[in-house]
């Protein structure tokens, strides 16, 4: 991490000292933890008093199984300053079962579009988002694809009504049949 | 974006009229088998006579779950989900995901690897710009252009062919490295290509670009200034038509830009013709910097040394295809127990990757393509998600119809070059 974006974080975590967590280096990438009820205000202090004027990616990551619950979701903010030639990824924790979040898309129009996503794919929702409505899935879809727990569904296959189990089952001993792997 | 957004879910037409909340306008739905709106997107207008008042793209027709089906795959096979999404620049999508997953893996790939990379990039570059002109001529009435560009376009998918064994989807560049090295016939290909192509793109700028027509049906159409393009994340062509030198090829190099002399393709205008004249020069760059990786190809492997990370193969080409060659073949089933057992496991389970989380970007032929990838640490990736530019410049497209002829947002949704395998993914 270059000198300009550590004083950068330390003077944002000045600004935000209870909701901006201590930067850190993944793999040369910058990333800093803040919470929840102040990405907003993190976003636009980055903008306005901070060189990123690009939000270059929204995503979302759901860690079910592999952290605790109340860090279930994570929504990663992919900053990008053109003048500085800077990167920082702002991550965002979400417990399971209250999937609200500020959003972000009066600082940067182009998180309208990238909010939609994760809300489809994650059942993310973001609250002030002027048009918050599915946008890959079809609209009456139900559930939301990118969830680990979303079932990944079985290919009927053309022979006397037998299935293809879903991917994340094959291998495993059928139900039906006992032997691993086979169509069950 | 604005208020006069019209909502399009899977209601009556009638419904979706009514919103409009005027009597005297005309809500007409472009798409999404529109000739002209490159694939499944889907316009829906409001018309004030001839002026778009209101325009809703409606995506996600030529959605495939390609991020959702990497999470069940191992990291080798995600590349052949990848290679699906954009497919006018699938070596793109391939170069980042699997500079993702080296990052992640921590491994350096070997120099000839990476030059033939560049190399295959800025082939794709011409040729995915090829089809940006080719349809985007087609749908203002230059026919002529339509089969000049696919004419030189089809002579790179040869190439393509010849090298990875397929047109498009190539599946060539693999985590490590690439799956195999060019053929001995390519690098002549390649220059053949290269010495007739600045001629012919010398052909297209006389037929186009003093072309009243052309000019006057782009001139001033579809504009959309920095400020606009940068708070909307549009990058690529879009953003340096604008006057914005901004090219992740010199801002952030990788996989060696840094060794090859090429300039920003930077236009002003902010308009159709700008965006024009910069995917013009963009194509004339890209052979500039294909030729200089062709003369500088470093000898050596194209794949990391490492033996849990290298694919266990030693393909050959022959008349009937591609296959193992006959020592390995020996090797794995009569000579050693280990190297069976080793090829065996990395074949099926594949090989882990540490846990963490990166983000590449890459600069595709529309601008930034991030690769934003999870790992906890298996044998399958745990997220991999798409910052594909198509999507995120399509936001753009409200901006640049409304306002305008209904006639112009043809002109301004090409110069958008949107591929909806990449949008919808």
């Amino acid at each position: 991490m270059n000198e300009t974006l550590s004083e950068l974080c330390a003077e944002l975590r000045g600004a935000f000292p209870e909701h901006v967590g201590e930067p850190a280096i993944e793999f040369g990438e910058v990333s800093v933890r803040v919470s929840r009820e102040r990405v907003a205000d993190v976003c636009r202090w980055l903008r306005d008093a901070g060189p990123f004027e690009m939000l270059a990616d929204v995503s979302g990551v759901d860690s079910l199984g592999i952290a605790p619950d109340v860090d279930r979701f994570m929504i990663a903010y992919h900053l990008y300053s053109l003048r500085r030639n800077e990167r920082l990824r702002l991550r965002v924790f979400i417990p399971g079962g209250d999937e609200h979040l500020d959003s972000v898309t009066t600082v940067w129009p182009a998180a309208n579009w990238m909010e939609r996503e994760v809300y489809d794919f994650f059942g993310i929702v973001f609250d002030g988002h002027p048009d918050l409505r599915r946008i890959l899935m079809p609209d009456d879809w139900e559930g939301h694809p990118q969830r680990k727990d979303y079932p990944l569904g079985g290919t009927k296959v053309e022979f006397k009504g037998v299935m293809i189990p879903p991917p994340d089952v094959r291998g495993q001993p059928s139900t039906t049949t006992g032997y691993p792997g086979r169509i069950s | 974006m604005s208020a006069r957004e019209v909502y399009v879910g899977g209601q009556e037409w009638g419904e979706v009229v009514r919103q409009s909340g005027r009597d005297d306008t005309l809500i007409v739905n472009m798409g999404p088998q529109h000739p002209s709106t490159h694939g499944v997107l889907r316009l829906v207008l409001e018309l004030d006579g001839e002026t778009v008042i209101a325009c809703t793209p409606v995506i996600g027709y030529l959605h495939t779950g390609i991020e959702k089906n990497i999470e069940v795959r191992n990291w080798t096979q995600g590349v052949t989900f990848v290679t699906r999404a954009d497919y006018l620049s699938p070596f793109f999508n391939e170069l980042a995901y699997c500079m993702a997953v080296e990052k992640l893996l921590d491994v350096e790939v070997p120099a000839r690897a990476q030059a033939i990379r560049v190399l295959l990039c800025e082939l794709q570059r011409i040729s995915s710009h090829l089809v940006w002109l080719a349809t985007g001529g087609l749908e203002l009435g230059a026919l002529s252009m339509m089969l000049y560009g696919f004419r030189e376009r089809e002579k790179l998918l040869d190439i393509f062919e010849l090298i990875t064994g397929l047109r498009m989807n190539h599946a060539y560049i693999r985590p490590g490295g690439l799956i195999q090295d060019l053929p001995d016939t390519a690098p002549d290909r390649i220059r053949e290509f290269l010495d007739e192509f600045p001629e012919r793109i010398n052909d297209y700028e006389s037929l186009l670009s003093d072309n009243p027509l052309w000019l006057a049906r782009n001139t001033g159409i579809g504009i959309l200034e920095a400020d606009d393009a940068i708070a909307m994340g549009v990058t690529g062509p879009m953003l340096r038509a604008a006057g914005v030198a901004h090219d992740l090829r010199k801002a952030q190099p990788y996989s060696g830009y840094q060794n090859y002399d090429f300039e920003i393709a930077v236009e002003e205008g902010a308009d159709c013709a700008a965006r024009y004249r910069v995917r013009m020069r963009e194509m004339r760059e890209s052979a500039k910097i294909a030729r200089q990786a062709l003369g500088s190809l470093p000898a050596g492997p194209v794949m990391v040394a490492d033996p849990k990370v290298a694919w266990p193969a030693q393909l050959n080409l022959g008349a009937d295809g591609q296959g193992n060659s006959l020592d390995y073949i020996r090797k794995i089933m009569g000579e050693s127990m280990e190297a069976l057992i080793h090829h065996f496991k990395l074949v099926t389970e594949g090989f882990k990757v540490p846990q963490g989380q990166v983000y590449v970007p890459v600069e595709s032929p529309r601008g930034e393509l991030g690769y934003h990838v999870v790992s906890a640490g298996g044998t399958k990736p745990w997220r991999v998600h798409m910052r594909d530019p198509s999507f995120v410049n399509l936001q753009a497209a409200s901006h640049l119809v409304s306002g305008g002829l209904i006639a112009d947002a043809i002109a301004s949704i090409a110069s958008l070059d949107p591929v909806m395998g990449g949008v919808d993914r």
